[in-house]
C-alpha cells in the first residue's frame, strides 16, 4: 500500500520491523499485526484504559497513539508481564484477592498498577485509586483492585 | 475508529518543523502528545493530510531556572511537570495543576506545548499561567517572539498563534503564595471550572493578585475585578469572602453543557475563586 512507514519496535523484548499506514493505531498494530490481543480495546475515545501499555516504561492508552509514534521504543503489553507458571506480582495480586470478574478491563489494570509500583513502591490507598483513575471496570466495584494492588506492593 | 489517511513526518528541530510545515501547504498540523489531536481525528472532527511529529525536538524539552524565572518546555508532559523537583520546590502550584490533569496514562502523553496551542475551554494550565502572566514563547518563519499569557487566549480553541508557528517554551516567575482549585468533571477530570490565584503577600497584606479562570467561559482569562477586590487589602476571612462573592459579575457568555448550567457555574466561579485565593494565602 502507498504511504507506509517503516517502524521497528521492541514488543515485549522482540525486535518487530512492519511497513505500516501512518494512521495504524498501536492498539491495532499489537492485536492485528502481532496477534497480541491480551491489549483490549473498550471505548476507542481514550477514556477506559482497557488498551492501556508500556511505551518505555511510562503506562499508554494504546488506543490513542499511532504505531509510528512509538517507533524506536520498546513496548511492554500483558502478554510480556510474568511467565508461564510464575504470575508478576500484580498478577498474583489479582489472582489471590479476586481482582476480576469478566476480565476486560484486567490487562489494562495491571498494566496500570504496573506503572503505579513502578513510581511509588508503597502507594497508600488513595494514590492507588489515583493510579487507576485512568481506567474502568464495569464489574468489580475496584476495592478488590485495589486490595489486588496492595498485595502486590507488599510482595515487593 | 480509524481517522482519514495522512502522511507522518518527524521533525528533529524546531526550525525542521516549521519548515516540513511550510511544505505540507496547508494539510499539516503538529503532533505532540496527541491527546487531543489524535481523539479528533479518529472522530474524523479533524483531518490533517500531514502531521509533522514534534515529541522529539530535543529544544522542546527540559525544565530549566534562568535569572529567578523558570522555564518549561513545549514538549515537557504534564507526569513530567507534576514530578519535576525544581517545580515543586520553587512554584508547587504548577505541579499540583499538572497532576490533576486527566488520568496518569493521559499525564504520560500530553504536554503542555499541545495543552496550551489547543486551548480547550476547560483546560488546566491555562488558568495557572494566566494567574503566573507567563510568557508564551513562539518561533515562526518570522523569528522569535513572547506573548503574555493574558493575551494568548482569545477565544474557543483560538490563541495567538499562526499555524506555521511553534510553541517552544514557557517562562515566569515563580510564586509561593499560589494555588489552584479546580471542581474537576468526574470522568475526564477536565475543569468544569477552575481558579488560579497568585498572590504577591506582605505579612498579611495582599500587595497584588493575579487570578486566571478555567472552564467557565470560552477561554482562560484573567478575574481583574477579584485582582483589585485583592489587591492592597488585609486579607481576612471577610475581604477574601467580599472578593469571591464578585468573581463571576463581570463574565460574558458563561459555558453550558450538560455537566453544568450557567447558574451552577457562576457559583461555582465564587466558590472555587474563594477556595484558591484562600489557600495561595495560607501557604
Ligand atoms: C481522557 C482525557 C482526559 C483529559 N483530561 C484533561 C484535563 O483534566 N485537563 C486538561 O487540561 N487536559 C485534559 N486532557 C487534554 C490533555 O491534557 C492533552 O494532552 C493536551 O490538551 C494536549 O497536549 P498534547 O501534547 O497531547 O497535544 P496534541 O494533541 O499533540 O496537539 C494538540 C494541538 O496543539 C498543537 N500543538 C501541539 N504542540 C504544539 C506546539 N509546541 N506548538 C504549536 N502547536 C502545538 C497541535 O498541532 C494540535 O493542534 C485530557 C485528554 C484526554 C484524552
Ligand atoms: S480503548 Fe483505549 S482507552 Fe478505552
Ligand atoms: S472485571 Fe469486568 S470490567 Fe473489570
Amino acid at each position: 500500500m502507498a504511504n507506509e512507514t517503516p517502524v521497528s519496535i521492541k514488543v515485549n523484548g522482540k525486535e518487530e520491523q512492519r511497513d505500516v499506514e501512518p494512521r495504524l493505531l498501536l492498539a491495532h498494530f499489537l492485536r492485528e499485526d502481532l496477534g497480541l490481543t491480551g491489549t483490549h480495546i473498550g471505548c476507542d475515545t481514550t477514556q477506559c484504559g482497557a488498551c492501556t501499555v508500556l511505551i518505555d516504561g511510562k503506562s499508554v492508552k494504546a488506543c490513542t497513539v499511532f504505531a509510528v509514534q512509538a517507533d524506536g521504543s520498546e513496548v511492554t503489553t500483558i502478554e510480556g508481564v510474568g511467565a508461564e507458571g510464575e504470575l508478576h506480582p500484580v498478577q498474583e495480586g489479582f489472582w489471590e484477592e479476586h481482582g476480576l470478574q469478566c476480565g476486560y478491563c484486567t490487562p489494562g489494570m495491571i498494566m496500570s498498577g504496573i506503572h503505579l509500583l513502578n513510581e511509588n513502591k508503597n502507594p497508600s490507598e488513595q494514590e492507588i485509586r489515583e493510579g487507576i483513575s485512568g481506567n474502568f471496570c464495569r464489574c468489580t466495584g475496584y476495592q478488590h483492585i485495589v486490595n489486588a494492588i496492595q498485595y502486590a506492593a507488599k510482595k515487593g | 475508529m480509524i481517522p482519514q489517511e495522512f502522511q507522518y513526518r518527524r521533525a528533529t528541530s524546531i526550525d525542521e518543523a516549521i519548515s516540513l510545515l511550510k511544505e505540507s501547504g496547508d494539510e499539516g498540523k503538529f503532533l505532540a502528545g496527541g491527546h487531543s489531536l489524535v481523539p479528533l481525528m479518529k472522530l474524523r472532527l479533524s483531518e490533517p493530510g500531514v502531521l509533522i511529529d514534534i515529541s522529539r525536538i530535543p529544544q522542546l524539552s527540559g525544565i530549566t531556572e534562568k535569572d529567578g524565572t523558570i522555564q518549561i518546555g513545549a514538549g515537557v508532559t504534564h507526569a513530567e511537570v507534576a514530578s519535576s523537583d525544581l517545580v515543586r520546590r520553587l512554584c508547587p502550584v504548577v505541579s499540583e495543576c499538572a497532576a490533576e490533569i486527566g488520568d496518569p496514562q493521559v499525564r504520560n502523553r500530553g504536554t503542555l506545548g499541545g495543552s496550551l496551542a489547543h486551548a480547550d475551554p476547560a483546560a488546566d494550565y491555562p488558568a495557572v499561567m494566566v494567574a503566573l502572566n507567563a510568557e508564551v514563547h513562539i518561533k515562526g518563519p518570522g523569528g522569535w517572539r513572547a506573548v503574555k499569557s493574558g493575551d494568548f487566549f482569545q477565544d474557543l480553541f483560538t490563541v495567538d498563534l499562526a499555524e506555521d508557528e511553534i510553541i517552544a517554551a514557557v517562562q515566569f516567575r515563580p510564586a509561593r503564595n499560589a494555588a489552584y482549585a479546580k471542581l474537576h468533571q468526574r470522568a475526564s477530570h477536565y475543569a468544569l471550572v477552575g481558579v488560579a490565584a497568585v498572590l504577591e503577600m506582605e505579612g498579611r497584606t495582599c500587595r497584588s493578585a493575579s487570578i486566571g479562570i478555567t472552564g467557565a467561559t470560552g477561554h482562560a482569562q484573567h478575574l481583574a475585578n477579584v485582582e483589585s477586590a485583592l489587591s492592597g487589602k488585609e486579607l481576612t476571612p471577610e475581604t477574601i469572602a467580599a472578593a469571591a462573592r464578585i468573581a463571576a459579575d463581570d463574565l460574558e457568555e458563561v459555558n453550558v453543557d450538560l455537566h453544568a448550567s450557567e447558574e451552577y457555574r457562576r457559583d461555582m466561579v465564587r466558590v472555587f475563586t474563594k477556595r484558591a485565593v484562600e489557600q495561595a494565602a495560607s501557604r
